[in-house]
């Protein structure tokens, strides 16, 4: 076994790890944060989607000692430090972005890596960037609505079809 | 997944001495050897991270002549930063999988892992990339041999590769919606002594050059040249999403599509 050290939603934290063990087994086992969801653990899901360095990666397909030393940011760094939603999260809520809720941690961390490179996009550039997060509830309207209202666009054209 | 032993050295030198391991595997970005190893087709006992070494990554070139790309060079990033030396490359690589996987998977472990289907082979086949590992340079033309087969030996690292760039190129792929891997792909390069045509996703035996489309091509640049062809559909790939006349009539339309495309 092997300690792992790394920044994660701003703390600096340690677990002990296997060379097997994944990104998302040492957040959700390691750390006890478990709203990084693992849906489909191909990396075809996106459910735990997390930031590493900046950019949004799937925490399944990533094994902990190589990011060793790195910066991350879950689901559970995302929210004001007040304990309020971010904005995106406020979003997600408002337009109804989410019904079961399984996707949502990492649509909000892909949505965040997007707004974060991309701070106005259009509907077709989030729903490309979205294309690796998947949603078997919502019929992905209301999460481009979402995406797009937090990124302080108007969307009451946008329709929820 | 089976446990192995993880290392990731700085540099190539201390990568390959870690590669002389019993059963030791390089791993890039790991977008398919994860699957794999949880798949248990692979089971490596040591696993040899080449993120950590900087040497395997960057993007430079000289406009109008080459852009040179290291091994450990992410998709998101050739995307970004070979745009302005080869916006065909630089288009392909950000059609690869979806924002996180570019995030993680590099040029060379895609050229290493020689997919059927994967992007990178078409664009270095039709570019006439020169792969140069820690060994030795090696022409596209001899690199791909076949379906998840290459030049490469044990040990071998892709360290960067070099692709010649062309008057006008594009890359057009009918993705296979599930995977986002190429159903067909086709890149066509149009260089000053003729065009190339190379096809990913189509062949059982991996990507290849369609020599008929670019000696028409090479006449005549235009999607008009291919009419009359044909491409036969032996040994093409045939599966649940298409079968093999199927891809071997995309690879005709795509081509057309390319052509048109080219930039």
């Amino acid at each position: 076994m092997t300690k792992v050290t790394m920044t994660v939603n701003g703390k600096t934290v340690s677990a002990m790890t296997e060379g097997r063990t994944l990104l998302s087994s040492y957040l959700r086992e390691g750390l006890g944060l478990t709203g990084t969801h693992i849906g489909c653990d191909t990396s075809q899901c996106g459910a735990c989607t997390v930031h590493v360095d900046g950019v949004a990666v799937k925490s399944c397909s990533v094994f902990a000692q190589d990011v060793a030393g790195a910066t991350v940011t879950t689901i559970e760094g995302m929210a004001n430090a007040d304990g309020s939603l971010s904005v995106i999260q406020q979003a997600f809520q408002d337009h109804h972005g989410l019904q079961c809720g399984y996707c949502t941690p990492g649509m909000v961390m892909a949505s965040a890596a997007l707004l974060a490179s991309n701070p106005s996009p259009t509907e077709g550039e989030v729903r490309h960037y979205l294309e690796g997060n998947i949603c078997r509830c919502t019929g992905y309207h209301n999460i481009v609505k979402a995406v797009l209202a937090a990124s302080g666009q108007d969307v009451a054209a946008v329709a929820a079809e | 997944m089976h446990n192995f032993d993880f290392v990731k050295p700085a540099s190539v030198a201390d990568a390959v001495a870690a590669l002389a391991a019993e059963g030791a595997q390089a791993l890039s970005g790991g977008m398919t050897l994860l699957p794999t190893m949880k798949q248990r087709l692979a089971a490596p006992e040591v696993l040899v991270s080449l993120t950590g070494i900087a040497e395997l990554r960057g993007v430079s070139g000289r406009a109008g002549a080459s852009v040179t790309i290291g091994g450990a060079t992410t998709h998101a990033t050739v995307a970004a930063e070979a745009k302005a030396f080869y916006p065909a490359l630089a288009a392909l690589a950000g059609q690869i999988g979806d924002p996180a996987v570019r995030n993680r998977g590099t040029i060379g472990g895609s050229l290493a892992n020689n997919d059927p289907s994967a992007c990178y082979p078409s664009a270095a086949l039709a570019s006439g990339a020169t792969i140069t590992t820690n060994q030795r340079d090696i022409a596209a033309e001899d690199y791909f041999q076949g379906m998840f087969a290459t030049a490469l030996g044990e040990g071998e690292i892709i360290t960067a590769v070099t692709f010649p760039i062309p008057e006008k190129a594009a890359y057009i792929k009918f993705a296979q919606p599930a995977s986002r891997f190429a159903l067909v792909g086709v890149f066509v390069a149009k260089y000053a002594d003729g065009v190339r045509v190379a096809v990913t996703g189509a062949s059982n035996d991996g990507v290849f050059r369609w020599a008929e489309g670019e000696a028409a091509l090479s006449g005549n640049f235009n999607g008009s040249a291919l009419e009359g062809l044909s491409v036969p559909s032996d040994g093409m790939i045939a599966d649940l999403h298409g079968t093999a006349a199927y891809r071997a009539h995309l690879v005709k339309v795509l081509t057309k599509r390319a052509v048109a495309a080219a930039m």
